[in-house]
């Protein structure tokens, strides 16, 4: 291994500036001359808007512009779009419904944009705000997921009949039905999925800029991928041709998916910076954040599967409706469909899947990827009904699992959801999770809790993941409307320096140690001598960003080819300079070395003659060193593991608290452990929250209840346990690191592994989040029917 | 508008600012220290927090009014020149900061816990961090680094 | 938040003052609510006066019969106070519940009674531990003190400058937290004092209340079993999505019993 190569538990490059309070967010850049936006947000769900009236906000003390939909229309900028066509079961297309960017006649959900006024100051701003006179046409809302398509609800956009997106289904629906109606026994399931905040703790903000001489737009902006939003906002918005917009993520406070999406005000900042001929700066407060950050999750399903006489599953049936929102997010339609249907064989022999699933409009926040995306909604739904299973039938529910999983020597396994698993070893990981959580003796840790007054619960989850969605030639023929290849680019300079430029960006997953760490591995170049350079479209390749825990398995492969061309290189340069054979130059530990001699050359030294190249003759290569690569994968990758989750419930209060949380993962191969580490305690924490504490509430009228940190529930430090974490390893097969990605595991595999807990330990099943209330109501209530037997 | 006036990061700085100005305002916006973050309006996140007169406070909390005179530690002025303070090194050699938002805030509450609590206990480092949420790492490493700077710190 | 003008009086009087001369003004302490509030734009005071420049307002002193604490003392400070800590630990714990850390730096006593949150904690301590409001024109018994959903017996111009707690013989708090704001969702306060046993409930109703079937029940017998079977009506009390006046009406019993058992 070289030194800080693949494997090596780096402490992170990026952290000085982080600690020292040096890192540089979007709000933390000032613009010479800078403006500030605020928007008026509709606080109804749903309303007719029959006129603005702006004449007092503009006459207010500071207040330079005060943009409405009007406006948008006039620079004639079209809407927000949905990148993904999901087709109907009759093949016809989805119904997306329009997204204007500021509000055109209607508003749909509390929180809407309706207008921005622009002033000197902040506050100016905001007093303005308040001055524009909106006349609103109440509506009657339809906040309710499980009414929205239901005849004779309100309908939410106009060309969108019964508020429905799409009914999409996959699978063999008669096979699935003769296998349940043959099984030995069906075990049926209703969940809800529960709508949660993404809640990045960095809130979004923007910063727009137009020069007029060269009619260029520069975008400050907390964004996963800058150059989807170059491209939507240019391609699909018109705003301007993407040379004549330039986009910047800067330090980005965290995104897990709720960053991906191009939003309003991103747009209105640059169309508020040209009418006023001032940057705009516009940086979101939380209660913002939760009224126009897209939402995740909010399903509810009913699930059969059914079994033989022995336990092995014969076939599942979902019908799943997913909430939508009041809009089509970017990539909301894919999400229940794509990365979620697909992933419901997990990691199970299961022969016949059928799912169908209704997407409907409500009149809430919109709602689209957050950590995970579909495939936690797929484990916490099989991993639940898998669960109720055992229960029914008695059966130990490691047990009842192992008898199901693929078995080693399957793969690669084609499941019937169209996905092939290239490689894992789910027996290894379920072995090894059993050792860690200490299994065995979990009865006397629950008889130590009885002795407490407390009931102990264990709770299993087997999760399988798909990440880094690919190939482009397989997502484009579901609908995606971008490739989903990944670009690098290596550059060295005279010195020997080594940039790396990726179109992937880090908002917390430690990209500038891990890249460095590949061009270590690689290269043998010295990490303190690698830049890596992401975030800006003027200098970055164009990329397609980070979400779907991507950025190793498809853009640092990229790097990875970059590198290898690097060397291709670099061979001919040495061969020339060690009058040797360019066959018989081995490349090894940063130097070239003619193969069986002593004489060699060090990557150095290669590089400075290419850009020196005093002694290259004419024509051999060209100068320089600087190569790129682009990189689609074969397949996704998928990373699998075993969660189990030890839980104590107070019978007298229904609080649950975490004991223990084993958390055994396979991502092939780590090439930082300690960054792999923190992204799976991350995603613990996401889904231990989205389990037992975080809760999106609307009310029947469409009011958003759970609004700020004061009613939306945040695990703390002092919800979560110390977790204990373990890894396995089967490499990827299909790219060469043989990575397949970590950054979503946790928030995937943790909630059914909690609430399984739970119910173990209060003898019921309780829906998510299983607040104090909802678990002491469970016990009651079985106290009541027990009391009644 | 009215003059106020404190010493922050040992400095003694007079600004004139309105009335209603916020300390992270006046922190961020007069004064250039970007270090202190805000990350929610009801006083929850704990991305703000900053030392007033010793003691950490949310600086999204206080009016810079309040403070005048005071003494105002942010995360810029914690390191002693060069050398980091031992918390800041503890968080980088445990992993326990990722897009390092919440980090300023969290840093500079762990100092004032291990000032009044030389060696505090993981269950009392989670109660303490009651008032800073992080939403990337779970808290694990926070722990784990509090832990080994007050050690650290105690010698 | 909107504009608004800040003074910072020296004494009481000028505090006084400040506020009879404001065109709406509005006493600041530690803030930490009342600036919240403000930056939500739910309040626009012209004018806030500032009580923190006042020296005679901190501190706490030991008056032999009882703990006198000063309007303007954080909660970290009764918290952490020796005095308290030693003579009336219930009330210490307490104080060190309240929000987290840093709002206990800033927080003060004077300004959470004054604005009588139903979710706050030290209601449930100035009724249980039957204690006096000291204000600039008066004193006021505890049960006098708090007249429903943020209201006191406090005029427009009165300004609370210290409180005073009786040193029970025994004493003891417990509160389910709502696990998001960590108010109290239920806090129980029992005390023994003089004779006298109080159970004190806040964040279960419109204002802390004493609940007298307990303290009738625990006046006869301070044990935790003393307490089987009593229960406050749910028809009163709060409802939220936290919790059901049902649930709250329950946790009422199983907080009380937990605040004897923990009661010293």
């Amino acid at each position: 291994m070289a030194e800080n190569g693949i494997g090596a538990p780096v402490r992170r490059k990026e952290d000085k500036r982080f600690i020292t309070g040096k890192g540089t967010y979007t709000d933390d850049i000032n613009r010479p001359g800078q403006a500030y936006a605020y928007f008026v947000r509709s606080p109804y769900p749903h309303a007719t808007i029959n006129g603005i009236d702006k004449a007092a906000a503009e006459a207010a003390p500071g207040v330079l512009a005060v943009i409405t939909g009007d406006d948008v229309a006039e620079a004639g900028w079209g809407g927000l779009i949905c990148g993904w066509m999901v087709k109907n079961k009759d093949g016809s297309d989805m119904r997306a419904g329009n997204h204007p960017v500021l509000a055109q006649g209607k508003v749909r959900y509390v929180g809407d944009h309706v207008a921005c006024v622009v002033a000197e100051t902040y506050a100016q701003a905001k007093d303005g705000a308040e001055l524009v006179e909106v006349d609103y046409g109440p509506l009657i809302a339809c906040a309710a997921l499980a009414d929205a398509d239901r005849p004779g609800q309100p309908q939410i956009h106009d060309d969108v009949p019964n508020n429905t997106v799409y009914n999409w289904e996959l699978g063999d629906q008669a096979a699935v039905d003769q296998a349940l109606a043959s099984a030995a026994h069906v075990t049926k399931v209703d969940l809800t999925n529960n709508r949660v905040v993404p809640n990045a703790m960095e809130p979004r903000a923007a910063i727009g800029e137009y020069d007029s001489a060269q009619e260029a737009f520069t975008l400050y902006t907390t964004s996963q991928n800058p150059h989807v939003a170059r491209l939507v906002m240019s391609a699909f918005i018109q705003v301007a041709p993407e040379h004549k917009l330039r986009v910047i993520a800067p330090d980005v406070g965290g995104g897990f998916g709720s960053k991906i999406y191009i939003y309003s005000e991103e747009c209105i900042c640059l169309l508020a910076a040209r009418k006023i001929g001032r940057p705009v700066k516009w940086t979101g407060d939380r209660s913002e954040a939760f009224l126009s950050d897209a939402h995740g999750r909010d399903h509810i399903t009913h699930a059969e599967l059914g079994m033989d006489a022995d336990g092995n599953f014969t076939a599942l049936k979902v019908h799943t409706k997913a909430n939508m929102g009041g809009y089509l997010s970017l990539f909301a339609s894919c999400v229940p469909t794509y990365l979620y249907a697909t992933l419901l064989a997990g990691q199970y022999r299961t022969p016949q899947i059928y799912c169908a699933v209704d997407a409907v409009f409500t009149n809430t926040v919109p709602v689209d990827a957050y950590r995970g995306a579909g495939r936690p909604e797929a484990t916490y739904l099989l991993e639940t009904i898998i669960d109720q299973a055992a229960d029914e039938l008695g059966r130990d529910p490691a047990d009842l699992r192992r008898q199901n999983f693929i078995k080693p020597e399957q793969f690669p396994y084609d499941t019937p959801v169209a996905l092939t698993y290239d490689t894992g070893n789910f027996h290894a990981v379920l072995d090894k999770a059993l050792e860690v959580s200490d299994y065995a003796n979990f009865a006397s840790r629950r008889a130590a809790s009885e002795a407490k007054g407390k009931l102990r619960g264990i709770g299993f989850s087997c999760y399988i993941e798909a990440c880094g969605i690919a190939p482009s030639a397989v997502v484009g023929s579901l609908g995606a409307g971008v490739g989903l290849w990944e670009s690098a680019k290596i550059r060295f300079t005279h010195t020997g320096v080594c940039q790396v430029l990726t179109g992937t960006h880090s908002h917390g997953q430690g990209h500038e140690t891990v890249f460095a760490q590949l061009i270590a591995e690689k290269l043998g170049v010295p990490i303190e001598n690698v830049e890596v350079i992401h975030g800006d479209t003027d200098k970055t390749p164009v990329g397609m960003g980070t979400y779907g825990s991507r950025s190793l398995a498809v853009g640092g492969q990229a790097i990875a080819n970059a590198a290898d061309k690097i060397i291709e290189k670099g061979k001919k340069i040495a061969a020339h300079l060690l009058e040797a054979s360019e066959a018989d130059i081995e490349f090894k530990d940063g130097s070239f070395t003619v193969a069986g001699t002593d004489r060699s050359k060090a990557l150095g030294e290669v590089i400075f003659e290419a850009y020196v190249p005093h002694h290259i003759p004419q024509g051999l290569v060209e100068p320089g060193m600087e190569e790129g690569a682009f990189y689609d994968p074969a397949n996704f990758t998928y990373p699998s593991g075993t969660y189990i989750c030890e839980v104590e419930v107070d019978p007298d209060t229904g609080v649950v608290s975490i004991d223990r949380v084993v958390a055994v993962d396979d991502f092939g191969v780590i090439v930082n452990p300690l960054i792999v580490e923190g992204q799976v305690h991350g995603g613990l924490a996401q889904g231990i929250g989205q389990a037992l504490t975080e809760n999106c509430v609307y009310d029947s009228a469409g009011q958003l209840l759970s609004a700020s940190y004061m009613d939306y529930c945040m695990p703390k430090a002092d919800d979560l346990p110390t977790f204990e974490i373990a890894t396995t390893s089967t490499p990827c097969s299909h790219n060469a690191l043989g990575v397949k990605g970590c950054g979503e595991a946790g928030a995937i595999g943790s909630p059914p592994a909690v609430m399984n807990a739970v119910a173990d330990a209060i003898g019921t099943r309780v829906s998510m989040p299983a607040t104090a209330e909802k678990v002491w109501r469970a016990l009651q209530a079985s106290k009541t029917s027990q009391a009644a037997e | 508008m009215v003059s106020v006036s404190m010493t922050v990061n040992g400095k003694a700085v007079t600004k004139d600012v309105e009335p209603r100005t916020l300390l992270v305002e006046f922190l961020r916006q007069n004064l250039g220290l970007t270090g202190t973050h805000v990350g929610c309006d009801t006083s929850q996140c704990g991305a703000c927090v900053v030392h007033v007169n010793g003691k950490s406070v949310k600086a999204c909390t206080a009016l810079a009014m309040q403070c005048a005179g005071a003494e105002v530690t942010t995360i810029e002025g914690l390191a002693n020149g060069a050398d980091l303070h031992p918390m800041q090194a503890a968080f980088r050699e445990h992993h326990a900061l990722q897009c390092g938002f919440c980090t300023p805030g969290m840093i500079m509450s762990a100092v004032d816990l291990v000032k009044t609590n030389a060696d505090p206990s993981e269950k009392e480092i989670r109660e303490w961090l009651e008032g800073n949420i992080c939403r990337c790492t779970g808290y694990h490493n926070i722990v784990k680094a509090i832990k080994a700077a007050a050690a650290d710190m105690r010698g | 938040m909107y504009a608004f003008n800040v003074r910072k009086p020296g004494s009481v009087d000028l505090a006084v003052a400040a506020l009879e001369s404001a065109e709406d003004g509005k006493l600041l302490a530690g803030g930490q609510t009342l600036l919240p509030t403000l930056k939500q734009r739910l309040a626009s005071p012209s004018d806030l006066i500032d009580l923190g420049e006042i020296a005679d307002l901190k501190g706490i002193s030991d008056e032999g019969g009882s703990i006198k604490i000063g309007a303007m003392t954080t909660h970290a400070d009764v918290a952490g106070s020796d005095v308290v800590k030693s003579q009336i630990p219930a009330l210490a714990y307490l104080a060190g519940h309240i929000g987290d850390p840093q709002v206990r730096n800033r927080g003060t006593i004077g300004g959470s009674i004054a604005n009588a949150d139903p979710a706050a904690d030290y209601p449930a301590a100035v009724l249980g531990l039957n204690a006096t409001v000291h204000t600039n024109q008066r004193t006021i018994a505890a049960d006098d003190f708090f007249t429903g959903l943020f209201e006191t017996a406090l005029n427009d111009d009165e300004i609370v400058t210290a409180v005073s707690f009786p040193k029970p013989s025994k004493a003891g708090y417990q509160k389910f937290p709502n696990p998001a704001s960590r108010y109290a969702v239920v806090g129980v306060m029992v005390a023994e004092t003089g004779g006298e046993t109080r159970v004190a409930v806040t964040g279960a109703g419109p204002s802390a209340f004493r609940w007298s079937e307990a303290e009738s029940a625990l006046g006869g017998n301070f044990s935790a079993d003393a307490l089987n079977g009593l229960a406050v009506s749910a028809a009163d009390l709060n409802s939220d999505i936290h919790a059901s006046a049902d649930y709250r009406a329950h946790l009422v019993g199983v907080m009380a019993k937990r605040a004897v058992a923990a009661a010293s």
